[in-house]
């Protein structure tokens, strides 16, 4: 008995072992096939109504827009094979290659216009929507009242107040029905002929070619779309055009998709075959990396990652986007802009990317990161005109600042909280900064972890005194990270408000001079570093695991993948 | 019988709707919503949304939509997964979680049983305490522990299993002993404990003076009094593993069902947390009946009778 139970034993460790020697064979570099962890499922694949990276980085592979971003992060033709741009740089005319979608019909100007329509279309709630407020009556459209099939103006009130009505117990908006709103003449985008696209812009938009490679200007197949609205859910009406195609989507578990043979720009696409992998857990990752179940991953678990850039397994990536607090300005003793800027200036930045962060991120001595483009082709926001605007860890002048404001030495000083939303990484940050403050300026704060709603909530509603926040950027212009901070602006959330500053930012929105405009937007930096309603910490870096098989590998500064060019290459033996 | 049935029936579905209820309330008094994001969204496009998922209705419209809804079996579209339903999401996930969970409960019976009944034969001697050492393991250790100790040793240091992900059996291994591992603890304690019990009772030493071998004296008279309060704890055990674990399916890359218990709340995706939690409490009500009748059948003492009025 005991015999026979033992044989059993070592028979079933003996099959086990054989079938991992099978299944661990190293996968050929010859292959053009990678793994990618996407590290999430996406939350929709219809790239009108999606909003995050990860589902960027699946549309980005499936559709083809006006333009894609080249690995400069410079917009290049696409679909459109060039373009004309009228003197007043609010009129753009498109022309069209020959493309195909993947149900074999012809990528037409008509998709476009219906793609974009749809995107802005009240009905659709799409909250990228604004996306395409550059469009000419794109907002209006979206803002508009729908009352059986026609659009309408919301009706305002002698003060100019928008107009609701009590209906039941529900509050419904009043349409002005004077005003008609009708997308085929009032929205700026109009299929001229079948390869023609006419743009129109509420006004100059020097950005605008980076937009058209976002997800959501992309064109969807209109008689596709227009005849199932459930085209997004299901992968054989996924009817796209882009160097891949998705062919196998397992909720929560993986995504393939293989080449598409019917790409206009094929012959570049070396890749037959992406694998997308949903792992959430960045240990998990790490080790299926280790294991060769993964060629790369968008996440790597920040312990690892000094050994990880070391061995060449890690690599760290430019990201356009800043970590910093924000300061709540209507409430005292922080409406006071010394007490501001000696928070600010007891910060060792240096210290928290060296010794916490340690991704390699920059201390931030400004608010727009490195990387977003001047007036002058080439040339970079931040090290045009002002570079720094602080010297990080100036202990001397934080404390003589403190007690200019009636605080020597801290004495005096309310206790208050410092609040976050829950993870280790923030926490970490937190803690050292508590220190930093009570040992350079001799004040106390509390901190305080809230989850993820209840954080924005009270971010929202004021109801705090300092709070971590971060920002990325939605395009490639200061303007994503300065048109923010304008009076009452939604992401506002600190009461800021200064009529110079706001006026700096409506003046960089109607010039057409592109000088004029980041003149504007350097002086409104320069003013928001001055009133300082937040304290910039460090610009962000976007590390990421990639074997040393993948060639040209390509993620933008806003976090989009690209593996339209990417190939895998055989590694020497021994590597 | 049938009327007992019957009845219960009623009172599962009572208890269900007592709970879709007090959730729907309360997961309402949570701050902020569904669309709360880092970058918020202007007031007109939120406005959108909410028109498009009847969020602008007064609360006691939502409430009794969404009670119609449930007694036909649609739980709504999911506010994070745009373009999935919850009946999609639970349709999706649940045969993934209840596969693995089938393998742990298999597990923690062929493992926890028989470790009980072998620890209680040698009360007090180095077996049982081997026993207990196990057993006080198993409850001590949190699975997220477990999870990655299993997965080091047997996929990055052996590589004998893939480290994580779903579709082969050799990648259920990991996760179904981790999922296991309380529950073979629990399990082995509840059974030694009993097992001591019965193997005081008088039937016992009656069956052991007959002559009867130890053998046949533990599986003949003593495993079957055991086995009420095995399951009893296997019913609720059953509903809650094979509805999936947060912490084992985020380690091992498991496309299962207990990411949504923890996602769906931080998300505010209400008709997901509402799905997940009616569909817990209606499997967790139904194990427990299940429990009710295997009683009866276990012990004869046991049985439903109906009241005669007279």
């Amino acid at each position: 008995m005991r015999k026979s139970l033992s044989l059993v034993l070592i028979a079933v460790l003996v099959v086990v072992a054989l079938l991992g020697t099978v299944s661990c064979k190293s996968s050929n570099g010859g292959i053009q096939e990678v793994t990618y962890n996407l590290g999430t499922e996406p939350a929709a694949i219809d790239p009108a109504i999606t909003t995050g990276i990860p589902e960027a980085n699946i549309e980005l592979q499936v559709f083809d827009g006006l333009t894609r971003i080249d690995d400069k992060n410079v917009p290049q033709p696409a679909i459109a094979e060039s373009w004309t741009i009228s003197e007043d740089l609010k009129t753009y005319v498109f022309k069209l290659r020959d493309a195909e979608w993947t149900d074999g019909t012809p990528v037409t100007a008509d998709d476009f216009e219906y793609a974009w329509k749809r995107a802005l279309s009240p009905d659709l709630a799409s909250e990228y929507a604004y996306q395409l407020y550059y469009v000419k009556g794109g907002e209006a459209f979206n803002t508009s009242i729908k009352v059986d099939s026609k659009y309408y103006v919301q009706a305002v009130d002698a003060k100019g107040e928008p107009l609701t009505k009590k209906e039941g117990d529900k509050d419904v908006a009043v349409p002005d029905m004077t005003k008609e709103i009708d997308p085929s003449k009032d929205v700026g985008v109009k299929a001229v002929d079948a390869k023609t696209l006419q743009v129109d812009l509420e006004s100059p938009t020097p950005y605008f070619l980076n937009l058209t490679a976002f997800p959501t200007l992309m064109p969807v197949c209109k008689a596709v779309v227009s005849a199932n609205d459930k085209w997004a859910a299901d992968i054989t009406t996924y009817v796209t055009n882009g160097p891949f195609k998705l062919i196998e989507w397992s909720h929560n578990e993986k995504m393939v998709f293989e080449k598409n043979a019917t790409y206009w720009d094929k012959d570049k696409v070396k890749l037959t075959k992406i694998t997308y992998y949903m792992v959430e857990d960045e240990s998990t990752a790490l080790s299926m990396f280790q294991s060769g179940q993964l060629d790369a991953s968008s996440t790597v678990p920040v312990a690892e990652l000094p050994s990880l850039v070391t061995s060449g397994d890690a690599q760290i990536l430019p990201y356009l986007g800043t970590y910093y607090y924000l300061v709540n300005v209507t409430k005292k003793p922080f409406s006071d802009v010394r007490v501001r800027k000696a928070l600010l200036l007891a910060i060792d930045r240096k210290g928290i990317v060296t010794s916490i962060t340690q991704g390699g991120q920059i201390p931030a001595l400004a608010y727009v990161p490195y990387g977003l483009p001047d007036a002058l082709p080439g040339s970079d926001f931040r090290k045009t005109s002002q570079e720094d605007f602080y010297k990080d860890n100036d202990i001397a002048t934080a404390k003589a600042l403190l007690a200019e404001a009636g605080y020597p030495d801290g004495k005096g000083f309310p206790s208050f909280t410092l609040l976050y939303n829950t993870s280790n990484a923030h926490k970490s940050i937190a803690e050292a900064i508590q220190q930093m403050w009570n040992k350079n300026l001799g004040i106390s704060c509390t901190l305080k972890s809230e989850e993820w709603g209840v954080y924005m909530d009270d971010r929202t509603h004021l109801n705090y005194s300092v709070a971590r926040a971060g920002w990325i950027g939605d395009y490639m212009d200061p303007n994503t990270f300065l048109d923010m901070w304008v009076t009452g602006g939604g992401n506002n959330d600190t009461g800021y408000s200064n009529k110079s500053y706001d006026a700096l930012i409506a003046k960089s929105k109607t010039t057409a001079d592109p000088a004029v405009r980041m003149t504007a937007l350097h002086d409104a930096e320069k003013i928001l570093m001055t009133d300082m309603p937040i304290l910039p910490i460090y610009y962000y870096t976007n590390p990421v695991l990639l074997s040393k098989k993948i060639v040209n590998f390509f993620q933008s500064t806003l976090g989009f993948v690209d593996w339209k060019n990417a190939s895998m290459q055989e590694l020497p033996k021994g590597s | 019988m049938p009327r007992f049935i019957l009845q219960r029936m009623l009172s599962m579905i009572l208890v269900v709707l007592i709970v879709a209820s007090g959730t729907f309330f309360m997961m309402r008094l949570l701050p902020s919503g569904p669309f709360a994001r880092e970058k918020k969204l202007p007031a007109e496009i939120l406005k959108n949304l909410e028109a498009r998922y009847h969020l602008d209705d007064p609360l006691w419209k939502q409430y009794v939509d969404y009670m119609k809804n449930l007694l036909r079996g649609d739980l709504g579209p999911s506010f994070k997964y745009k373009n999935r339903t919850v009946n999609n999401i639970i349709n999706d996930g649940f045969p993934v979680s209840a596969a693995l969970g089938v393998v742990a409960v298999i597990l923690a019976v062929v493992i926890g049983i028989p470790l009980g009944i072998w620890g209680a034969l040698g009360q007090n001697g180095w077996q049982d305490r081997l026993v207990m050492f196990v057993a006080l393991l198993g409850v001590s250790v949190p699975n997220f522990i477990m999870a990655v100790l299993l997965m080091f040793v047997f996929a990055m240091w052996l590589r004998v299993v893939p480290a994580a992900g779903w579709g082969s059996f050799r990648q259920i291994i990991l996760p179904a002993f981790t999922l296991a591992g309380y529950p073979i603890a629990f399990l082995a304690r509840l059974v030694r404990s009993s097992m001591l019990e019965v193997l005081r009772q008088e039937y016992i030493t009656t069956a052991r003076a007959k002559g009867l071998s130890e053998r046949l004296v533990v599986f003949r008279h003593a495993l079957r009094n055991i086995l009420i309060p095995v399951v009893t704890v296997l019913g609720p055990l059953i509903a809650a593993v094979f509805t999936g674990s947060f912490v084992v399916e985020k380690i091992f890359a498991i496309p299962g069902l207990g990411r949504y218990y923890v996602t769906s709340i931080n998300d505010r995706d209400y008709t997901t947390i509402l799905g997940v939690t009616v569909f817990y409490s209606a499997l967790l009500v139904f194990m427990n009946f299940l429990v009710d009748l295997t009683y009866a059948w276990l012990d004869p003492r046991i049985r439903y009778v109906e009241k005669k009025v007279s």
